[in-house]
């Protein structure tokens, strides 16, 4: 796995690998996504933040088309979205995706929620499968709950099988969709030392997420939304220290006060 | 009782035609009401409008109408067929709005991040229904299902009525108005032999929900 990992992505650090150009999205009247251009380049951690209805959960969804968008593009390794059909499950199993709410699948075990989609799409043998995926769930510190199911494990465990879930897919980029908003404060950690992980093994990732130690520690760039539209992008240092926008000003001066 | 006694064999016949339109009438409408619900919960448009169109157009109306429109409009447009095959088709189709709705209902008990986490990692839509959604549905599929499939053998009867011939319906039918029997005795017998193809069904019914619930 690590070997498997580490090489690919690596290699051509640096080429654009997600592109979003012109994306518009609307809910209905709500105009949800904002003339968005965003260019993610392999490798690069970045991190969406912004308050609640920015906009930064519905960037992140657009980009394994688990929402559509109205106009704009979006590529994946200079490849469009498909629309739908085979093609979109191809992409989908190239871009992993973690959930708020982990969203396991509660009637099999973690074992089973781990090599569902290596058997299933990449057909994989079983005990392939199965020796992969114990190897993930080891090196996401889950390793002794591969029998259980779902709901007799804590959030934070539930969280870092979600993970390996996607990372057994061997995806080319992942997708964080705030991961720890629905964890325990003392389950946050264990989860954000699995990301940090992660982004130190050279994955493309996409955080949307509210916690700014982790966008310090490991974000290439801090990309700052507001009301659907990219406001700010700078590195971690300069945006926290010296945030140009006065919506960016504003925003971090209510979340870092306390 | 001597009309029912005395007509055992007629009985015995009736019943099986019944529990034969039952039979046929299940799995029909199981197979058709799946293909449904699969067309409603569906990502392309057409067959979502497909679905909803079906549903909407053959559960408002009654049985009885499914029923002439089959035997008496069809052959006018020149499909001919017996009236058991017609009849047993007016059933299947009937009962397959009311199946597919049983099936939509447990989708929709199925969180929708559970299909989500299925798609995002590259399952098609098939697969996360069989693999993700349907498992996870069955459970509170069951239940109503389960009393569709009950109405569904108890509107055999009206199939039969309208003139199937040999069935539970038809021997009542038979030997009160062609055989001079009193109608009570006669049809209390008719009540019994539906009752053995009803009361078994609800307990398997009773029996597949207390498994599925302990299964997680």
């Amino acid at each position: 796995m690590t070997a498997q990992e580490t090489a690919p992505v690596s290699a051509g650090r640096g080429e654009p690998l997600v592109v979003l150009s012109g994306v518009q999205k609307h809910f209905g009247q709500l105009h949800a996504l904002k003339d968005i251009d965003l260019t993610v380049t392999r490798g690069e951690v970045v991190v969406v933040i912004g308050p609640s209805g920015s906009g930064k959960s519905t960037l992140c969804r657009t980009i394994n088309r688990l929402e559509t968008i109205d106009e704009g593009t979006i590529t994946l390794d200079g490849q469009p979205l498909p629309a739908e059909g085979k093609e979109l499950a191809a992409l989908r199993a190239e871009v992993g995706m973690v959930f708020q709410s982990f969203n396991l699948f509660a009637h099999k075990t973690i074992l089973e929620n781990v090599t569902l989609g290596p058997i299933k799409v990449r057909g994989m043998k079983k005990e392939a499968a199965e020796k992969k995926a114990r190897e993930l769930l080891e090196r996401v510190g889950v390793g002794h709950q591969a029998e259980k199911y779902p709901a007799q494990l804590s959030g934070g465990q539930q969280q870092r099988v979600a993970i390996a879930r996607a990372l057994a897919m061997e995806p080319k980029v992942m997708l964080f969709d705030e991961p720890t908003s629905a964890l325990d404060p003392e389950m946050i950690k264990e989860v954000l030392d699995v990301m940090v992980d992660l982004a130190e093994q050279g994955m493309t990732m996409i955080v949307v997420t509210h916690e700014m130690g982790f966008a310090r520690t490991a974000a290439d760039r801090v990309v700052f939304m507001a009301d659907g539209a990219i406001v700010e992008e700078n590195t971690p240092e300069e945006f926290f220290t010296n945030p140009s926008s006065d919506r960016a000003k504003d925003f971090l001066g209510k979340i870092l006060k306390h | 009782m001597d009309a029912v006694f005395n007509n055992m064999d007629l009985f015995w016949s009736g019943f099986l035609r019944s529990l034969g339109i039952c039979l046929w009438g299940m799995v029909g409408s199981l197979i058709l009401g799946t293909f449904i619900a699969a067309c409603r919960v569906s990502p392309i448009p057409s067959l979502r409008w497909f679905g909803t169109s079906w549903v909407t157009l053959v559960r408002n109306c009654p049985l009885t109408v499914v029923l002439f429109f089959m035997a008496f409009g069809l052959p006018e447009i020149g499909i001919n067929q017996s009236y058991y095959v017609f009849g047993v088709s007016a059933l299947v189709i009937y009962t397959s709005a009311f199946v597919c709705e049983a099936i939509r209902s447990g989708i929709n008990s199925v969180s929708a991040g559970q299909a989500e986490a299925a798609r995002s990692i590259g399952l098609t839509f098939s697969q996360s229904l069989t693999q993700v959604v349907m498992p996870q549905a069955f459970r509170s599929i069951v239940p109503p299902l389960g009393s569709v499939i009950i109405a569904m053998f108890k509107n055999s009867a009206v199939v039969g009525a309208f003139g199937v011939g040999g069935d539970l319906w038809s021997v009542y039918k038979n030997l009160t108005s062609a055989q001079g029997y009193d109608g009570l005795p006669v049809i209390t017998g008719v009540a019994v032999g539906y009752l053995c193809i009803t009361l078994p069904a609800a307990a398997f019914l009773a029996y597949t929900e207390r498994k599925v619930a302990i299964a997680r």
